[in-house]
């Protein structure tokens, strides 16, 4: 197999981080359904969990614990970090979906067209 | 005995002030818990007002201190950097968390009888609760050195944001909210994404450690294929965040339909964060020069600043709605800041973080104008407001002076800042830029001429028969904005002069 080849498998973890970005930032800007970009927009910031994640595990490696016996630690910074980048996500989903839940109320619908359509009007 | 006691408050003062940059944070973000707890609006406005009155206290000694002894850098929680968040202030958001602090600290007794009328009662509290963390939010932004720890601040102060603005009283503001929330977390998110380039790079987060690593890795002569993606994420993410000209698509509509004071406060400090934010990584934290030299930067940011500058003001010029009006002429008025990035020399850069400041009270008084209005008159409608001078003189003059200022008239803060980009263009042998700065003011001149026309000079409508001088709590901070804008288009020392400081401490070897 030659090197490219190797290197375009062995990054698979890129190529799923990649497909999932662009998935979710196509969702959020081609949906009309507000609650459709809102899963969009999960798929997004899931994305860049991946990002930080993969990168953060050495193959081999164990949990930071100083032992004598072990000699290879994955960082694990990237998962502090994601672990508060979830939590971020979270509440901005959350967010939205009340957001959405007030807007139906209002109007009548959660689809932006219709809701463009039968003008902004007070 | 007494000289005792005497020595341990001399110690416990000196550990307060070691303590400050700590303090910038943690008391508006315990205001704003306490706010949520008080089930009365009026105690919620008392200790959110406090709170508030407490930062610029905080932020001067900050910048005395560093103007006395340069960067300060404090561990947060004791954890020394680059492993533990460090908080580091130095001239240039010494000066950020003064303007957010004081602006914020002027704007907020106008809160207490427009939030009165404008949100319901049973939501008072949890409105000044939402307000501080906001403002502990822009303030965390700008004063941690920590990459990812701007992330956080960064949705903090936006979630907040978005809640403030669905607040609004038209069903309208439910939507601009929303629209705010898809774009602001993508903005953030592509921020991230950047970060998470620039840590697999450096393996740190701190931004000083950041830029050294760097050096050390040889990445500071030319700008890798990684470095670029970083840069391009982050500065795509940024610039979603302050409104850079095509990404701005969220602003009008915020700025519109949140209860008044929430845009007085959202214009006059988030967008300007976020601008502190590009300067940051722009200047310091990625190879400036290389950055500069080698990537089309300057190009792309002259070209969108300038297309600001034009586009959003002249459809400022159609708008009936006065907030809407105004907050087109805050994305023109960005262009203005990004403009002294793109010139990236002394001139420019003093002139783009000079109206930083600027920006923020002239914005600030015309939008506690429009609410004050919009208090006794219950209309944002241009057309509603004619004959207004005659009924609220006082409001209107300060109207008209801060409109004055948004032009760049000499004896205003506006001026100085038009001055200051103009030698920066100059600079650069771009005398066709000085042109276009002055052809944009004109534009201005055409929307904020048209509403003082119709203010001051036509028969008065029916819609207004019911004006008159607004309460107290509004009259004092728009006085002080007005005093503000005159003072500081005359006496540039303070405002001109710490920008300068800043410019000079950016280009000379502050980052790079």
């Amino acid at each position: 197999m030659s090197p490219a080849i190797e290197t375009l498998i062995t990054s698979y973890n890129y190529w799923i981080t990649i497909f999932l970005m662009v998935a979710g930032l196509y969702t959020v800007i081609a949906k009309d359904n507000m609650i459709k970009k809102l899963v969009g927009l999960s798929l997004f910031q899931t994305s860049v969990y991946l990002l930080y994640l993969s990168p953060g595990k050495i193959l081999g490696g164990t949990a930071p614990i100083i032992d004598p016996a072990l000699k290879v630690y994955s960082n694990p910074l990237p998962h502090v970090l994601i672990l508060t980048a979830i939590v971020v996500g979270v509440a901005t989903i959350a967010l939205g979906l009340a957001l959405v839940v007030r807007i139906n109320e209002e109007y009548g619908t959660i689809e932006e067209d219709e809701i463009f359509e039968t003008g902004t009007g007070k | 005995m007494a000289s005792v006691s005497g020595e341990n408050a001399v110690t416990v003062a000196l550990t307060l002030t070691e303590q400050l940059p700590g303090l910038q944070i943690v008391v508006p973000l315990m205001g704003a818990i306490v706010c949520a707890f008080l089930r009365r609006g009026n105690l919620a406005w008392l200790v959110a007002t406090l709170v508030t009155w407490s930062l610029p206290v905080i932020s001067f000694l900050l910048l005395l201190e560093v103007q006395e002894s340069g960067p300060i850098s404090y561990k947060m929680g004791g954890w020394a950097p680059p492993w533990g968040i460090e908080y580091r202030v130095d001239q240039l958001n010494a000066f950020v968390l003064l303007l957010v602090s004081s602006v914020s600290a002027v704007a907020v007794p106008f809160a207490r009888k427009s939030v009165a009328v404008e949100i319901d009662s049973d939501k008072h509290c949890w409105f000044y609760a939402l307000y501080l963390l906001c403002l502990t939010g822009l303030l965390g932004m700008t004063i941690t050195g920590d990459a990812f720890n701007i992330f956080v601040f960064m949705e903090v102060s936006s979630l907040a944001a978005y809640i403030l603005i669905a607040l609004g009283q038209e069903r309208l503001a439910l939507l601009s909210s929303y629209q705010y929330l898809i774009m602001g977390t993508i903005g953030a998110t592509f921020y991230v994404i950047g970060i998470g380039f620039l840590y697999s790079l450096t393996g740190t987060l701190n931004l000083v450690d950041m830029t050294g690593r760097m050096e050390m890795l040889g990445l500071t002569d030319a700008v890798s294929p990684s470095m670029l993606a970083a840069l391009a994420f982050i500065f795509v993410g940024i610039s979603l965040k302050l409104a850079l000209f095509p990404l701005h698509a969220w602003l009008p509509g915020a700025y519109a339909h949140a209860p008044s004071f929430v845009t007085v406060f959202l214009a006059a400090t988030a967008t300007k964060v976020a601008v502190y934010l590009l300067i940051r990584f722009l200047f310091s934290v990625f190879p400036t020069t290389a950055v500069f030299s080698e990537l089309p930067m300057s190009t792309i940011l002259l070209v969108l600043s300038v297309a600001a500058m034009f586009g959003a003001s002249i459809v400022a010029i159609f708008q009936d709605n006065m907030k809407r009006m105004l907050a087109y002429s805050s994305v023109a008025q960005i262009g203005y800041m990004t403009l002294g990035i793109a010139l990236a020399n002394q001139a420019g850069l003093t002139g783009g973080i000079v109206h930083l400041f600027n920006h923020a009270i002239t914005k600030a008084a015309l939008f506690i104008a429009v609410g004050a209005v919009f208090y006794r008159i219950h209309s944002v409608r241009v057309e509603d407001w004619a004959g207004l001078g005659r009924k609220m003189p006082i409001t209107m003059a300060v109207f008209a002076l801060a409109g004055l200022s948004l032009i760049g008239t000499p004896g205003t803060a506006g001026f100085i800042t038009k001055w200051n980009l103009s030698l920066g263009a100059l600079e650069h042998g771009y005398w066709w830029l000085v042109i276009l700065i002055m052809l944009s003011s004109l534009l201005a001149v055409v929307y904020v001429g048209r509403v003082i026309e119709i203010v001051w000079f036509r028969k008065p409508v029916a819609t207004i028969d019911e004006a008159r001088s607004p309460p107290m709590t509004m009259m004092v901070p728009l006085f002080v904005f007005a005093v503000a804008i005159i003072w500081f288009g005359l006496e540039t020392s303070m405002s001109a002069g710490y920008a300068a400081d800043a410019a000079r401490f950016l280009l000379g070897g502050g980052g790079s």
